[in-house]
Order: structure tokens, then C-alpha cells, then sequence
């Protein structure tokens, strides 16, 4: 009884891990691909990020020349930190940039903020 | 980090730009407005920046910064979209009013070959006066309604003026008056200070970033900007007068625009068109 016992919650748990690595896992992908799907969406937007209008994007029409093109973001800022910072206030960094400052100006909210630099990073 | 230096050092000229362009904004003693050096700094601004562009090219605005869409503007200039608003000016400037006077009766010279002396600083009244103020101001001194002006009339009849100037160098004046002098500054001070959501002063798009494209509109530079008004617009399928213009530029960085003539706009058409002196009136100006 004891062993049998032992034996089911020994393999329990396992199994249960296991369901829940799994469960996590996929969940989490798919998170990840809804908020690059979000993210890409605020990007192109023009009532949102309007990014195209200063920048060219991978996949978007039109795109204006104002600021570099954004490619390889992962390599040039690993730190995901120094996105935000940039979509946050670019000012900070650059005061006489023409970028707005989504986060400071509310042109996008924190939550806007992440996705966009989540599609940042595939970028 | 090289992108990061590119940056620092972008800045430090833009800040040097900024500085020379504001004509020594912050320590100086007393800052003295100098409309003169300013002009001069200004337009070297822009000529070192483009120095394939003639100095009388600048009045085309986005066609003098990219050669492809400068031959489609003279391809244009074969059968100008504007023609049509051209004449309704021409006979509506003709037109006397129902007190039999006229538009000529207001202006000097008739109001012919006068464009490049708008605005201009009125010092009875102390305040700046643009062609489209003194046009509505002798509508409504002779017992006429006021037209919009951002709409049709207004572009028609400040069309047939400037058309009647084409190639006369911008010639504006500030009068020994402080006052004048206040209202040049304030144009100035209202050009380059950032607003909106968006934090874009007129400054970020016409001196930052003249050339480039802001998706698929490329910018015109400030340099001689006014010199082409009223404008044919592929977009707006019809003509835009200053106010026009002003106030949507003001409306896209997501900044509650003023109204039409407000002393602010006419402020800076002031200071606009003082530092785009010499180069030739080409309005009415076609554009994409
Ligand atoms: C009005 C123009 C403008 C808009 C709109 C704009 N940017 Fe920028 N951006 C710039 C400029 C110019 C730079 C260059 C750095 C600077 O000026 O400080 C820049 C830099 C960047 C950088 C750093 C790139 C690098 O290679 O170092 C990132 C990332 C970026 N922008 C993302 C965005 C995103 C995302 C959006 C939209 C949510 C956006 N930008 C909207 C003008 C703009
Ligand atoms: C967000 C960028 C932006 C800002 C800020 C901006 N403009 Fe513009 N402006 C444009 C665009 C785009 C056009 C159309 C393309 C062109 O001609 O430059 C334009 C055109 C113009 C023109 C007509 C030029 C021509 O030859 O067709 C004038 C005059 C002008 N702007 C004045 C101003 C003034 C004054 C301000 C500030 C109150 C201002 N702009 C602020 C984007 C801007």
C-alpha cells in the first residue's frame, strides 16, 4: 500500500511536470507570438507607432528614411531594457532626436511598449 | 558603439546647427536679436547641406531634393494642375466688389507684382500682416464677407498674386520698431520649439530633415518654404493656402493646430519669409 502508494506519487508529480512543462511551454510560445503579432501591429499602425513612417521594417510598405532601418536589433541591443528606453524617450538619449517619446508623450502604454519591443527582438 | 558615436555626433552638429540657426540662444549678454545674421546662417545651413541644390531651386520644396521628382515637376509645369485656380483668381481679383471698388483699390500697385512684400509689419497696428489677412481686410472694408481661408477663394486670389511676382526675390522688412523686431522673434521661437505628441517642432521636419522621407512624402526645406504658396496638392486633389498648410502640418504631429491667421502663423510666416529673402516668389507651387 505504502510502496504502491509511493510509487503513484513518485510518478505523479513527474507526469504532472511534465504536463505542466509542456502546458507552460506551449502557452508561452504562443504568448510570445501574439505579443511579436501585437508588437508588429502597433509598429505599422499608423494611429499607434507609425514606425514606418520614420524607419524601414522588415515587411512593412512606405516606409520614410528619417531614422536607420531597423535590422539586427538583437545583436545591436541585446539588453531589452535599452528598447524600452529608446521607445520610452529617445530624448534622453539623443535630445534633439526627431523620434517621439511614445512612453513619456502616452503615444503608447508600457504594455504597448513591451510588445513592440518583443517584435523588436525578432527583427 | 559606432551607431552610438554617429549619434553623439549627429547631435553635437545639430546642436551647433540649432545654435547658429537660433543665432547664440543661451549665455549671451542680453541676446540681441539679429535678424540679419540669422538669415545669413540660415540660408548657409542649407546651402552647405545641399550643395547641388541652386539657391533658387530651394522655393520648389520637395522637388528640389531629389532629382527623379525634380524632372516630374518640370514635366508638370507643362500643364500645372493649379491653372484652373490661376484663373478663377484672375477674374475674381478683377471683379469689382458691389460698392464698385476692387481689390486693386487695397494694394499697393494694384496688388500686382507684390507678393514679395507679404507679410509685412504694419506699425500702426504693431502687428504682423499677411497677403490672405489683407485680402479678407478688404473684402470686409468693402462690405464683403470674409472668405475661409483655408478653402478655394483664398487660394485662387493669393495664386493670381504670387503668379503675377514670379521671380521677384522675396523682400520682407522688419521696421526699426522693437515691436517688429518681437514679432520676428516670436516666429522664430515658435519654429523651432517642439510640440504635439509627437514633439516635432516645424523645425524637426523642415530643418532636421528636409530630403528625407516621411513615408512617402519627401520634406521640403525651410529655406524658401513660403515662396511657393499657395499650393496644388495631388493629395488634397485641389489648392492649399499658408493657412492651410500651417495648420495641417500642426494637425499631423497630433498638436492641436491654431486658428488660421492666428498672431502666432502670422508670426511665423514673418520670420519664415524674412530669412528666404532674395530668393524668387514661384507660387503657385505644384506639389505631389
Ligand atoms: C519621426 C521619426 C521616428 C519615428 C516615428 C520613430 N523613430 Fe525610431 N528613430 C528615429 C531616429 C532619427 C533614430 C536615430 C537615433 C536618434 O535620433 O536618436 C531612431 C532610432 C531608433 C532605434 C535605434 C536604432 C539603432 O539602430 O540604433 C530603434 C530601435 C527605434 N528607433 C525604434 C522605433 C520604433 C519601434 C518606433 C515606433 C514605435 C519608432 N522608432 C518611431 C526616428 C523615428
Ligand atoms: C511631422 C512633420 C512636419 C512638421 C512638424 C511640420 N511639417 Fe510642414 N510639411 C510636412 C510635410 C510632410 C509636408 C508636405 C511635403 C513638403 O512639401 O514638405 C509639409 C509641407 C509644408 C509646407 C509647404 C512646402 C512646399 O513647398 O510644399 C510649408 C509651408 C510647411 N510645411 C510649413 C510648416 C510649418 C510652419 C510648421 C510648423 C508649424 C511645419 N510645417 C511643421 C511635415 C511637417
Amino acid at each position: 500500500m505504502t510502496v504502491h502508494f509511493k510509487i503513484k506519487s513518485a510518478r505523479l508529480p513527474t507526469l504532472a511536470l511534465a504536463l505542466v512543462i509542456s502546458a507552460f511551454a506551449s502557452a508561452s510560445t504562443a504568448q510570445a507570438q501574439s505579443t511579436v503579432d501585437e508588437g508588429r501591429k502597433l509598429a505599422f499602425d499608423r494611429s499607434k507607432g507609425n514606425c514606418l513612417t520614420c524607419h524601414v521594417i522588415k515587411g512593412g510598405d512606405l516606409p520614410g528614411t528619417i531614422g536607420p532601418e531597423l535590422v539586427d536589433i538583437k545583436s545591436k541591443y541585446p539588453k531589452r531594457e535599452d528598447l524600452v528606453a529608446i521607445l520610452n524617450d529617445e530624448t534622453l538619449r539623443n535630445p534633439l532626436t526627431v523620434m517621439p517619446p511614445f512612453g513619456r508623450n502616452r503615444i503608447l502604454t508600457e504594455k504597448e511598449i513591451n510588445a513592440v519591443v518583443d517584435f523588436l527582438q525578432t527583427l | 558603439m559606432k551607431l552610438r558615436s554617429a549619434i553623439y555626433l549627429a547631435s553635437a552638429a545639430l546642436v551647433l546647427a540649432a545654435l547658429t540657426l537660433a543665432g547664440a540662444l543661451p549665455s549671451g549678454a542680453a541676446d540681441k536679436v539679429d535678424p540679419v545674421a540669422d538669415a545669413k546662417a540660415f540660408r548657409k545651413f542649407f546651402t552647405d547641406k545641399f550643395p547641388k541644390v541652386k539657391l533658387e531651386d530651394f522655393v520648389n520644396g520637395p522637388y528640389s531634393m531629389n532629382e527623379d521628382l525634380y524632372r516630374q515637376w518640370q514635366d508638370k509645369e507643362q500643364f500645372p494642375p493649379y491653372e484652373f485656380s490661376l484663373e478663377m483668381g484672375k477674374e475674381m481679383f478683377s471683379k469689382p466688389f458691389k460698392n464698385g471698388k476692387s481689390y486693386a483699390d487695397c494694394f499697393p500697385n494694384g496688388g500686382i507684382a507684390i507678393r514679395q512684400n507679404y507679410p509685412y509689419f504694419d506699425e500702426k497696428e504693431g502687428k504682423v500682416i499677411t497677403l490672405e489677412l489683407a485680402l479678407n481686410r478688404c473684402r470686409e472694408a468693402n462690405g464683403e464677407e470674409p472668405y475661409s481661408y483655408v478653402k478655394d477663394e483664398m487660394a485662387a486670389l493669393t495664386a493670381y498674386m504670387a503668379f503675377t511676382s514670379r521671380g521677384k526675390p522675396m523682400d520682407i522688412k522688419i521696421p526699426n520698431d522693437p515691436r517688429a523686431l518681437e514679432a520676428y522673434e516670436k516666429g522664430k521661437e515658435y519654429f523651432y520649439t517642439r510640440r504635439g505628441q509627437l514633439n516635432f517642432s516645424c523645425a524637426t521636419c523642415h530643418v532636421q530633415s528636409p530630403g528625407e522621407r516621411i513615408r512617402a512624402e519627401i520634406l521640403a526645406p525651410a529655406l524658401g518654404i513660403v515662396n511657393a504658396m499657395p499650393i496644388y496638392r495631388s493629395e488634397w486633389s485641389g489648392m492649399g493656402t499658408t493657412s492651410r498648410r500651417f495648420t495641417t502640418c500642426n494637425s499631423q504631429i497630433r498638436a492641436v493646430p491654431l486658428s488660421p491667421q492666428d498672431d502666432e502663423y502670422r508670426n511665423v510666416e514673418y520670420y519664415l519669409s524674412y530669412v528666404s529673402n532674395g530668393l524668387p516668389i514661384s507660387g503657385p507651387g505644384a506639389r505631389p
